[in-house]
């Protein structure tokens, strides 16, 4: 370092080795030294190549787009639990709430993942099927609510079978599909069915109009004159 | 575990799964070996999505786990894996070479397997046999044989393995068998643990191959289907149980490096050539193992037998092809006396790398800058003034060129001392280009890039919440109506509740996106060719 402080004192330009060697001639104006880091977007001198174009390209980008979407659907999407508002609204009752409590919405493996990993399955609620639960090593409110599931579930399963029944052929073809669907997915959602069940309400949940269905078909249950 | 592969794995999982399994996921990517309390203490998250997450992340391979660094005893310790995460930035690959190679049924498999993580084959084949057959016309379903014929050819070909069997936790770990089924044994539950490459492949024989797809369009259809799945249900156990499939992805890597030769060939030399490397490579498939330096080798006979039938050339002028690709760098190559021909992997490889490497090189420095780096590729150490005559660049140029490739590290300086003391003025100082480091680099780059791109589209697609929100109403307004039999006034109507400009906007937006989609995936290309190459080196 004395080496470059006697340098300083003398003039720019002395180095550790000798620049001629490097290429740099005597007396050779030198590009300023920059005193700030490069910016942000440096401009670009040359242009970047067009991208790729074709048909495969495009079927890749559906591929991903769709691939992008589907997981966004599927349980593995694992959402935070919703935090309790303050107030409860009256159309929390009808609107689908996010998975708030230590479920998991698909069946693992539980043989091929460690013990301590095991929580309490979701139920998928299919009509007639026995309802297994498998005991989890999770903390105890879990068991309560558990137990009260359990029991209304039980006291509607006799009440709601026929009921869904009916509901299945009178409800239209999109929301049937919609159900086999999940009924015939191996995860088995049912926030749509478990709503109804857990309300204890009379009013089916296909006639909610969430004002999606813009002047649709609700004619009945309409609280609100339409303007 | 770059700061870099970390950022992006952390964007990758955040898209697929959620930000809950991404915070855990880089949490672990950042840490090494954790178990649950550290993970659930340190992350502030509670316990329960902590497992949730960790399921998710095990189901999908990105996580493993093991007994704990204190023995047997302590808790179990999670591993994330960022290499396996950054495999999701591959899937539109996968499943488009799975189309080419084994249709619409192939594709649909893959997707569903690399959307589950692992399936079993029989939940494989019910759910590919449902999709196909909601997608064919009216009156036809597609059967399960069918599924299950192209299940296990992609099997037989490597692209579908077994997962390995898992190793009881506190148990004595000398159990390796894979989960038996329950009833009629699989012949690969007798084989011995040693074999585990034989059952790896090996198809459970007891698969419910009997059924149809199931169509879900009239509930009255749906009805008596209900009925008699739930009698199939009761009865079925379909016998392979514990039996996981997942993607192979080493055979598709290889898949696409074969590819990437082969097209090398095609467009240095020309395409009968390439039909011939194509050849020989699909002779030694599934005889060489993938990381192997070099292919089987192969006599001439043997290709000239193997040739496909409509490419009907005479013996004489396949030998003359296979003295041209000798000579070749990226072709065959003939180990001396023996009358065989072998593709060497790892010199394709190398030379596909320094290909990227220049192309590099040239689409950000120019082509004359591209030049000096091509020959400091061949010339391994030159000095400056050589550089300077070899390349036939003034000198000044020159010069400016090699700095700038100099800050950016793609051009190393080499000091060779004359005198023991080194001094400057007795040294010779020479450029040089080191391509593994260099290829690192570029890695690095290329990963910052993608995640850059994501990040660009979740802001975009951000900053037009509202309106893409506003537009996916619309639409299912439209649907709806158009369902219930509207008139076309009602239709026009809603759709007028879109404007003009909004509507620009959308288009814009909808360009916008699909441009840095179609980007990451181009990018992807390239990662792949640099990570094989880098690979490779590293087994050498």
């Amino acid at each position: 370092m004395a080496g470059l402080g006697r340098g300083r004192g003398r003039g720019k330009g002395y180095m550790s080795f000798s620049i001629e060697a490097v290429g740099i001639g005597k007396g050779e104006n030198l590009p300023p030294s920059i005193l700030q880091p490069t910016p942000l977007f440096p401009p670009m001198e040359h242009k970047p190549v067009p991208l790729v174009m074709g048909e495969e390209a495009e079927y890749m980008l559906a591929l991903k787009q769709e691939f992008r979407g589907n997981m966004k659907t599927l349980p593995f999407y694992v959402r935070q639990a919703v935090s309790k508002k303050d107030v409860e609204r009256y159309s929390d009752k009808y609107q689908n709430s996010e998975p708030s409590d230590n479920t998991i919405e698909w069946n693992p493996d539980w043989k091929r993942l460690p013990k301590e990993l095991r929580i309490r399955v979701k139920k998928p609620l299919k009509e007639n099927t026995s309802l297994s639960v498998d005991t989890s090593v999770g903390p105890k409110p879990s068991k309560k609510t558990r137990v009260d599931k359990e029991e209304i579930i039980h006291k509607l399963e006799v009440g709601i079978t026929l009921e869904k029944k009916e509901e299945e052929v009178t409800s239209d073809e999109e929301e049937g599909e919609k159900k086999k669907q999940e009924e015939e997915q191996q995860d088995g959602e049912e926030e749509y069915d478990e709503e109804e069940f857990e309300e204890e309400t009379d009013y089916i949940m296909s006639y909610f109009d969430n004002g999606e269905e813009f002047g649709g078909d609700s004619d009945d249950n309409m609280d609100e004159a339409i303007y | 575990m770059t700061a870099q592969e970390v950022r992006l794995c952390g964007l990758l999982l955040q898209e697929h799964f959620g930000e809950v399994v991404e915070r855990i996921g880089t949490h672990l990517l950042r840490g090494g070996a954790q178990n649950l309390r550290t993970i659930a203490n340190e992350t502030n998250t509670p316990l329960d999505l902590v497992k949730k997450s960790l399921c998710v992340l095990v189901q999908h391979g990105a996580c493993d786990f093991g007994s704990g660094r204190r023995g047997p005893g302590s808790p179990v310790e999670y591993r994330a894996s960022c290499e396996r995460v950054l495999r999701v930035l591959r899937y539109p690959r996968y499943i488009y070479t799975a189309k080419t190679l084994y249709g619409d049924t192939g594709e649909l498999i893959v997707e569903e397997v690399l959307q589950r993580g692992h399936m079993t084959m029989s939940n494989t084949v019910k759910t590919v046999a449902d999709r196909l057959t909601h997608n064919m016309e009216e009156g036809r379903s597609m059967e399960y044989s069918e599924v299950v014929s192209a299940f296990s050819k992609l099997v037989e070909t490597h692209f579908l393995q077994r997962c390995p069997p898992v190793a009881e936790m506190g148990t004595a770990a000398t159990s390796t068998t894979p989960a038996t089924p329950s009833t009629p044994a699989a012949p690969a539950s007798t084989a011995p643990p040693t074999a585990e490459i034989n059952i790896c492949y090996t198809l459970a024989c007891c698969v419910c191959v009997a059924g149809r797809g199931k169509r879900r369009r009239s509930s009255d259809d749906s009805e008596e289907q209900r009925g008699g799945k739930k009698a199939k249900m009761d009865s079925e156990s379909c016998g392979d149980e514990g039996i996981y499939w997942l993607v192979n992805f080493e055979r598709f890597h290889q898949h696409f490096r074969d590819q990437a030769i082969i097209s090398a060939v095609a467009s240095k030399l020309d395409q009968t050539s390439s039909e011939i490397v194509r050849t020989m490579l699909r002779m030694s498939e599934v005889t060489t193992t993938q990381t192997a330096a070099y292919t089987q080798p192969l006599s001439a006979n043997e290709i000239f037998r193997s040739l496909p039938p409509n490419y009907s050339i005479s013996r004489p002028i396949l030998d003359q092809y296979l003295s041209l690709l000798v000579d070749d760098p990226v072709g065959a190559d003939s180990p001396p006396h023996i009358p065989t021909l072998t593709i060497g992997r790892s010199i394709a490889e190398l030379t596909l790398d320094q290909a990227t490497l220049e192309s590099v090189v040239q689409e950000r420095f120019g082509s004359r800058s591209a030049r000096i780096f091509r020959l400091l590729l061949r010339k391994r150490h030159l000095e400056q003034k050589q550089v300077e005559d070899f390349a036939m660049i003034p000198a000044k140029e020159a010069k400016d060129m090699l700095y700038t490739l100099l800050s950016e590290n793609l051009v190393q300086l080499q000091e060779i001392p004359k005198t023991p003391d080194h001094a400057p003025s007795r040294t010779f100082y020479l450029y040089t280009v080191n391509q593994l480091p260099t290829a690192r680099l570029l890695l690095q780059h290329c990963y910052k890039t993608v995640a850059n791109l994501i990040e660009r589209r979740l802001f975009e697609t951000k900053e037009n919440k509202r309106l893409l929100e506003k537009s996916q109403r619309i639409e299912a307004i439209l649907a709806s109506l158009q369902a219930s039999g509207a008139e076309p006034e009602q239709l026009t109507e809603v759709e007028e509740m879109i404007t003009a400009p909004e509507r620009q906007q959308l288009e814009a937006l909808r360009h916008h996106i699909n441009k840095l989609d179609s980007t990451e995936n181009q990018v992807d290309e390239t990662v792949f060719l640099l990570e094989s190459y880098i690979f490779s080196t590293k087994t050498k």
